[in-house]
């Protein structure tokens, strides 16, 4: 089991008022994403559990990525990993900073 | 006899060993092992008829079972390792060299056995090559086939799975060959006559009905966003550019879910009747929903699937069937007409290396090839223009006069970046090297040569390799689209960024796809439940797909 932790600054908070919200599910392949707005709006942070190990280089390229794409300033995201592929998790997590957009 | 008949003298005396065992041509199952005893001779060149689909399942048993005291040293020459009697062979010494095609659920063991240097390996062919070698310089001695059923003269009804066996019979009847074959029936009269009882010399009723592997079912309950997404690209961003018309599919999931995004992704792009109307194919259960939508004008198959025969025989406007109703499929005029009619072939593989080659050979798995590297590649031979061909050609360059230059073929590998176990599809140097090395083979086992590959997708974007001009382009343009792996992070981003500017590289968002649009929902059909429905009940899946 690998924790992973990564904290960003974004240019500008997330769009939408959403306090928080889930992507994805827990299952093999697949995994779990949960997304809170509790910090300051130019703050990113990621907390990852996963089973599968040594892939920490791969979670940082992936994550700065969607930091960079989607600005989530103020977000706070878990994710619970099933060993999903990095393109799954890009997905997840692309989803979830949709769902946040939306009315709550 | 001059001298000029020994071969068929040859034929004359095994015939004349069988005989004691036969009521006219017909052996009972229980004589298959004492028929081939009879009949083989050390060091014969035997088909032991077998592909990625049907198999001789019954003479494979018999052959595994003979005396090896007898029967020595055979030189097999067949399609595909598929059955663990095809292996067993060797580790008695029934057989002792081989020359085949496909080994996918047998590959772990084939590597093994390679290894341990109990098989001499003659080469790893594609199925057209060697078919293309039975009538050259590995002309079977004795070929053992299957069909459905044979009337008392021994004439043959294959059936919707013909496949590989006129070709077998071609080669090795007309070349003083011994033809023995099993069949699921003894009956009066054969549905139609497939193989003529005049190339046919023994036949086997055999104990049960011969195997055929459902290899070209895709369950779409376990298609996922990123191969629709990928599906979504490869159709916006190469069917409909290129128009094309004429294609062949691989087996993966993401060729499979092109095939459910046509009747709804593919309607909304205004595509039908434009894309996709003429197939070398096997009857895929995923091409059903575009079939019945009125997108597929015709398709010829290389073997049947199981559970699609109702299905045919209900549908000959599309499909190619016999004078009784039922599928006519050949795997060697399919092979060629993906080879020579066909502008696109799209399909997966599990290597792909900087310079563009393909395999799906890893250090403990021997795959074989089967058909896809004829499928997969620019046949120089191509005489006739389309503007698809044409386009393609044009975009791989050249200078001087335009009548006179070639068009291409579309060879597109539709891959995710990571496949099973975590395992990156992109990769600096292939298993296949390193496979070859240890065997010490002279060639490594490419499955596509980089030169052939056109178009790679991911579901980070499209590779344009036709439009790429020297090799560090092209590296640079399979590292655009490589995703997270080690290779997809090596990138030299701002090189990637320019290719990206000539539309070398694209992303979804350059095709005006949104990847949070690539929904299953989109799929014609979300299960193997929906596809039997969209058949009107024709389309009967195996139990191990009957999951609702």
């Amino acid at each position: 089991m690998d924790r992973l932790s990564f904290r960003h600054a974004t240019r500008r908070p997330h769009p939408g008022t959403r306090a928080e919200a889930i992507a994805g599910v827990v299952a093999s392949g697949n995994l779990e994403i949960l997304l809170e707005r509790v910090l300051a709006p130019d703050l990113c942070t990621v907390e990852i559990e996963t089973p599968v190990t040594g892939y920490g280089d791969v979670w940082e390229a992936v994550v700065a990525d969607f930091v960079a794409r989607a600005q989530p300033g103020g977000l706070r995201i878990s994710i619970n990993d099933g060993g999903a592929r990095p393109d799954t998790v890009s997905l997840r997590l692309l989803q979830g900073a949709r769902l946040m957009e939306e009315a709550p | 006899m001059s001298a000029w008949g020994r071969e068929r003298e040859a034929r004359d005396a095994r015939i004349t060993a069988g005989r004691s065992l036969a009521d006219g041509k017909h052996v009972a199952a229980a004589d298959a092992v004492a028929l081939l005893e009879a009949v083989l001779r050390p060091g014969d060149r035997v088909c032991l008829e077998g592909d990625n689909q049907k198999q001789a399942d019954c003479l494979a048993r018999a052959l595994a079972a003979c005396d090896p005291a007898r029967v020595h040293d055979l030189h097999m020459v067949q399609s595909g390792i598929v059955l663990p009697e095809h292996l067993d062979v060797f580790e008695t010494g029934v057989a002792s060299r081989l020359d085949y095609s496909y080994s996918g659920p047998q590959g772990a063991r084939v590597a093994r056995m390679l290894s341990e240097g109990r098989i001499r390996l003659g080469a790893v062919h594609t199925y057209l090559e060697l078919f293309a070698r039975y009538f050259v310089d590995l002309t079977p001695n004795v070929a053992l086939i299957a069909a459905v059923s044979a009337d008392r003269e021994g004439n043959l009804y294959t059936g919707p799975n013909t496949e590989d066996t006129p070709t077998v019979v071609e080669a090795t009847a007309f070349k003083n060959g011994l033809v023995i074959a099993q069949v699921n029936a003894i009956v009066e009269r054969v549905p139609r006559v497939d193989i003529p009882a005049d190339r046919v010399d023994f036949v086997v009723a055999a104990d049960r009905p011969f195997y055929v592997e459902p290899l070209f079912t895709r369950d779409p309950a376990a298609m996922t966003e990123t191969q629709v997404l990928m599906a979504m690209m490869a159709l916006k961003g190469i069917y409909a550019e290129y128009a094309i018309t004429r294609l062949n599919h691989g087996i993966g999931f993401g060729t499979a879910a092109i095939e459910l995004l046509l009747p709804t992704y593919g309607e909304r792009l205004g595509l039908k009747g434009k894309i996709a109307t003429h197939w070398a194919l096997n009857p895929h259960p995923t091409l059903i929903p575009a079939i019945e939508s009125g997108w597929v004008k015709q398709v010829h198959c290389f073997g049947s699937e199981v559970g699609m025969d109702r299905y045919i025989r209900e549908r000959p406007d599309v499909f190619f069937t016999g004078a009784d109703g039922s599928l006519r499929s050949n795997r060697a005029f399919c092979q060629t007409a993906g080879l020579y009619a066909c502008d696109l072939f799209i399909g997966s593989t599990l290597q792909i290396d900087l310079a563009g080659h393909s395999s799906t050979i890893t250090r403990s798995r021997a795959a074989g090839f089967g058909g896809a590297p004829n499928m997969g590649s620019d046949p120089h031979g191509r005489r006739h223009p389309s503007e698809t061909w044409l386009k393609a050609g044009r975009e791989a360059g050249g200078n001087g006069d335009p009548a006179l230059r070639r068009g291409r073929k579309l060879v597109v590998q539709i891959v995710e970046t990571f496949g099973e176990g975590l395992a990156p599809a992109f990769v600096e140097r292939l298993d296949a090297l390193a496979f070859a090395e240890t065997l010490g083979l002279e060639l490594a086992p490419v499955m596509v040569y980089g030169d052939d590959v056109t178009h790679i997708v991911t579901e980070e974007g499209i590779a344009n390799l036709l439009l790429c001009r020297d090799a560090d382009e092209r590296e640079q343009a399979i590292r655009g689209v490589a995703g997270y792996t080690e290779v997809g992070r090596g990138r030299d981003r701002a090189m990637v960024e320019r290719l990206r500017e000539r539309g070398i590289v694209r992303r979804p968002e350059d095709l005006g796809i949104e990847p949070l649009d690539a929904d299953r929902s989109l799929l014609a059909a979300r299960s193997i439940k929906d596809l039997v429905h969209w058949s009107g009940g024709l389309y009967d899946p195996p139990a191990r797909f009957r999951n609702w």
